[in-house]
């Protein structure tokens, strides 16, 4: 592992370019009420339903800071190997706009709930590289202003208002839009681990600026397109401006939106509604004693029952996969496992819609097909004919087995009045296979069609060798 | 009829009770006073009906035998404090016709008690003001008039509307709201008692906000056991309320009991202040007087960065203001500016036609004290000052209980003497501002007359959530000054 990465540029026209990117998510919390008010934060209500009086601002209306939320996000500071601040200062930051109720947004300026630390990001060249996290803060959410409702007002929904987000800042470690992905999929993994975000972009659960960015793919598009952008500025003899770009994902480019002149001068100052937030080192360490294992540590350990990096780091991106991964590898090898999973199971519940948790043939399932193609109950290629059978029809592998009678034959009895029977209607092929030990394999297949796949391979391999007077390397 | 609205709250209290009057009749009484009484302009919204359903619904408990503390007693409310289903305004243009659909939690805990709301008082725009004159609703104008005068006075403010209500037995007893001196120097200037209470001891929820670090609901009362008794049912430990402190409210009223005996009294030598009438100056020196008769023992002590008081207080309190009035935006209630081109367009005139000139005032200087590369230079000191001030404080209780001090620098002034004037208005609060600062409780009492027969009060500060010592002291004060004068009532005539 190497921090930060090793020098990644582009080339434009007058040079390589290096990118350096630095990120700013902000990540809904999980909990079942806002930051500052007891309203619901379920998603898709009707407009206005879940507002209280304090999310709309109204006069003498004050906000109560609540726990649910500062314990998650004190969960994720300790989920990014982050530095706890036990005192940490709610702010102001002021401006109007038709959406913010109180003409204020509750914030955290410069006393954030939690300080540095670091996410560890795997590339697909098997390089991990470590970015650090600047900080992450508390804030509330804004309303939604609506214009398409009528042709001569907008409309305002405050559905999101004091909704509680975490903004996760990085340091600028990044060098290439696939390391920014590939952080914001750890980033991503980590939440939905920890149980503080749900990682859900398309709900706005989480978003990245630049502005209007909601999906991985775009984000890695709009910086793509914005690198280029800015090196054809600086190589064309200009500078480059600071300013908020908002991403235009149709058109594939980034637009700017508001230049450092329009900047607005937030007037950010304590809020005097609340009083500083002092928690106490035993409750944080309490909530240490709940973290479940994060998905770098569940690497590690996969990796340490013989999985692969690749394979370990695929089956960890997701904590519902690792879970049903390891459901399914219990009591069998590892590797038979991620292999059965990665090659018959990943592939169908993208094809049919579903995700993994949803899937018909259950991890306990899937483990006892494994299981019997472990003790030569039933062949590899019959194990993938009853996962077809069990993933149409449903059923218990194990009696769908005795019931169709798909136990591999391993009785030689059997095995060799197949083999007789081959020999029998095939007298040319088996001249043939005495000058060419390679056509045994035609033998073996065909035996194996006799039986109707039931036998076992090697038994009949054996079987094979012997009545043909094979050389043992055929 | 008059002898009935001229009892204080503990008499009337105990006649309602004792069932010598009913609280119907007590409201009545009241409500027929307040009638007369329109051109003092004390009250914005009168409540006649529902005080007499009030009432009615209190003589119902008092016969069932389940009276409350505060049980059938009239009360007058400042129009900053949300009462749900009848208008609040803030005596500002901009709240419209708002009707809050909530109650403030002091009002909350006063019907609870069984008190009876006679309608809403007059105050300065927001609170922000000294004299009741920047009410959209017009000035208040003072009961007390100076011998051998017709001159209208102010009633002091921002809770101008209540203390001209309790002067004026227009109510049994009224909330008031201090933010820099609301509630104790229009009691002082109204020859009346004013308690604000430690900073977190009444919630603030539901109270229209000026300026939150510093604003404290408490009680505008006739007397001294008054405030007590009010102060017992206002105050409440509120999870709404992020600043409420966690603390038992007492019975205040048990705590006046046992006088003051070896009580250190300080006197803070920064109180001297140039400007300060001569009378307010001996009027001092005689409650320090009275006080040591009664055994306490008169200590000098300093509290050296008084002078910074005024600039720090009007720092911070526009400050917070800036941030607490941008709600209003013609948005979601209140008033809206009619034909705007856009949203800038309806921003800009909601708030220019609803807030009055010395809302907008106040707004300006907290928006620029706010302000990226003036925030260091004022609002960062002037909290650095503020944490000086409370430990002028901290230093001086270790060598005394509670302080005393004038409660305003002059007793009441002209309606239009000082509105040309804003900083010589803010020097109305030079007394009182360091209380709010620091948290502290105060209360001011009426203690004398001027030559030409206005009420002057003094102040006494105590140690937080050490209102039992404060009223205690109080209480010595009001019984050595004897104050029994009332304002003529010539708004009757």
């Amino acid at each position: 592992m190497t921090s930060p990465a090793k020098i990644k540029t582009i080339k434009g026209e007058t040079g390589d370019w290096e990118i350096v990117i630095g990120m700013e998510v902000h990540a809904q919390v999980t909990s079942n009420a806002k930051l500052f008010s007891g309203a619901s934060t379920e998603f898709g209500a009707e407009p206005n339903s879940q507002v209280s009086f304090i999310d709309a601002g109204f006069p003498g209306m004050l906000p109560v800071i609540n726990e649910k939320c500062v314990e998650q996000a004190v969960r994720t500071g300790l989920g990014l190997k982050a530095r706890i601040n036990l005192r940490s200062i709610f702010d102001r930051k002021n401006y109007f706009f038709p959406d913010l109720p109180q003409g204020y947004q509750i914030s955290q300026y410069k006393d954030p709930i939690v300080g540095e630390g670091e996410v560890t990001i795997d590339l697909k060249d098997g390089e991990s590289i470590k970015v650090g996290i600047e900080r992450l803060h508390l804030e509330q959410d804004a309303g939604k202003s609506l214009h398409d409702q009528s042709p001569d007002s907008s409309f305002v929904d405050l559905n999101r208002s004091g909704v509680a987000l975490m903004e996760i800042v990085s340091k600028p470690h990044m060098r290439t839009s696939e390391e920014a992905a590939a952080f914001l999929k750890k980033l991503r993994a980590i939440v939905r681990y920890l149980g503080t975000c749900d990682g859900n972009m398309d709900e706005g659960s989480m978003r990245c600026e630049i502005k209007n960015v909601n999906s991985m793919r775009f984000v890695q598009m709009a910086i793509e397109h914005e690198a280029r952008r800015q090196i054809e500025v600086i190589e064309g003899g200009g500078a480059i401006v600071q300013e908020t770009r908002r991403y235009d994902s149709k058109a594939n480019e980034t637009r700017s939106m508001r230049a450092k002149e329009d900047a607005h001068d937030y007037r950010y100052f304590p809020d005097p509604d609340l009083l500083p937030l002092e928690l106490e080192q035993a409750w944080v360490d309490a909530i240490a004693a709940t973290l479940p294992e994060l998905p770098d540590e569940k690497k590690a350990r996969f990796m340490a029952q013989g999985l692969s990096a690749y394979d370990a780091s695929v089956l960890v991106a997701e904590r519902e996969l690792a879970d049903f991964y390891e459901d399914l590898a219990r009591g069998v090898d590892a590797k038979a496992a991620a292999n059965w999973l990665n090659n018959e199971i990943l592939g169908r519940p993208n094809r049919d819609g579903l995700s993994i948790t949803q899937v018909p043939v259950g991890a306990a399932a899937n483990n006892a097909i494994i299981q019997m193609v472990s003790d030569k109950t039933i062949s590899g290629k019959i194990a993938k004919d009853l996962l077809d059978i069990v993933w149409t029809e449903g059923g218990d592998p194990r009696q769908v087995v005795e019931a169709r009678g798909l136990r591999q034959v391993t009785d030689t009895g059997a095995i060799d009045a197949a083999i007789e029977a081959v020999i029998a209607a095939n007298p040319d092929k088996v001249e043939e296979v005495k000058a060419k030990p390679k056509l045994a394999a035609w033998f073996v297949g065909q035996v194996m069609k006799q039986t109707g796949g039931k036998a076992n391979p090697a038994a009949v391999n054996a079987a094979l060798k012997t009545r043909l007077n094979l050389p043992d390397e055929g | 009829m008059s002898d009935l609205v001229s009892m204080t709250l503990a008499e009337a209290r105990d006649a309602v009770r004792a069932k010598k009057i009913s609280s119907r009749e007590l409201t009545g009484a009241f409500v027929a006073a307040i009638e007369q009484a329109r051109p003092l302009n004390a009250y914005i919204t009168e409540t006649a009906d529902r005080a007499l359903a009030m009432a009615d619904a209190a003589d119902k408990r008092i016969a069932a035998g389940t009276p409350g503390a505060l049980e059938g007693l009239p009360l007058a409310i400042k129009d900053l404090f949300c009462t749900k289903g009848v208008r609040t305004t803030a005596a500002s243009r901009i709240l419209g016709d708002f009707v809050p659909p909530y109650e403030s939690t002091v009002t909350q805990n006063l019907w609870d008690a069984g008190a009876v709301m006679l309608g809403k008082t007059n105050l300065d725009e927001f609170a922000m003001g000294s004299s009741n004159e920047t009410s959209a609703f017009g000035p208040v104008l003072n009961p007390w008039r100076a011998q051998d005068s017709n001159q209208n006075l102010v009633p002091g403010g921002s809770s101008g509307g209540s203390s001209a209500a309790v002067a004026a037995d227009l109510c049994l007893a009224a909330t008031g709201t201090d933010t820099g001196g609301s509630i104790r120097q229009p009691a002082a200037v109204t020859g009346r008692v004013g308690l604000k209470p430690t900073y977190g001891r009444c919630s603030r929820f539901g109270i229209v906000a000026f300026a939150s670090s510093l604003d404290q609901a408490g009680p505008m009362t006739k007397t001294v056991r008054d405030a007590a008794i009010l102060l017992t049912s206002m105050a409440s430990v509120d999870p709404k309320d992020s600043a409420s402190v966690d603390l038992a409210v007492p019975d205040c009223e048990k705590l006046l009991d046992g006088g003051i005996k070896g009580l250190r009294v300080g006197i803070p030598k920064e109180y001297r202040v140039e400007g300060a009438a001569a009378e307010t100056d001996a009027l001092w020196s005689k409650g320090a007087d009275w006080l040591k008769a009664q055994g306490a023992e008169i200590v000098e002590v300093s509290l050296p960065h008084t002078k910074y008081a005024l600039p720090t207080y009007y720092i911070v309190a526009p400050a917070e203001a800036s941030s607490n009035l941008a709600r209003y935006d013609g948005v979601r209630f209140g008033h809206r500016a009619k034909d705007v081109r856009d949203i800038i367009d309806l921003y800009e005139k909601s708030r220019g036609e609803g807030f009055g000139a010395e809302v907008q005032r106040r707004i300006l200087i907290g928006t620029y004290v706010l302000s990226a590369g003036y925030y260091d230079a004022y609002y960062a000191r002037a909290q650095k000052l503020r944490t000086l001030i409370k430990r002028d404080f901290d230093q001086a209780y270790e060598k005394c209980d509670v302080l005393l001090t004038p409660a305003t620098p002059s007793p009441a002034f002209a309606v239009g003497a000082k509105t040309t004037d804003p900083l010589e208005m803010y020097l109305q609060d030079v007394f009182t501002v360091t209380v709010n600062l620091a948290g502290l409780p105060g209360i001011t009492v009426p203690a004398g007359l001027t030559a030409n027969g206005l009420p002057l009060g003094l102040q006494l500060i105590g140690k937080a959530f050490d209102e039992g010592v404060l009223l205690r002291a109080a209480l010595a004060l009001e019984t050595a000054a004897d104050f029994k004068h009332s304002p003529a009532k010539w708004w009757t005539a």
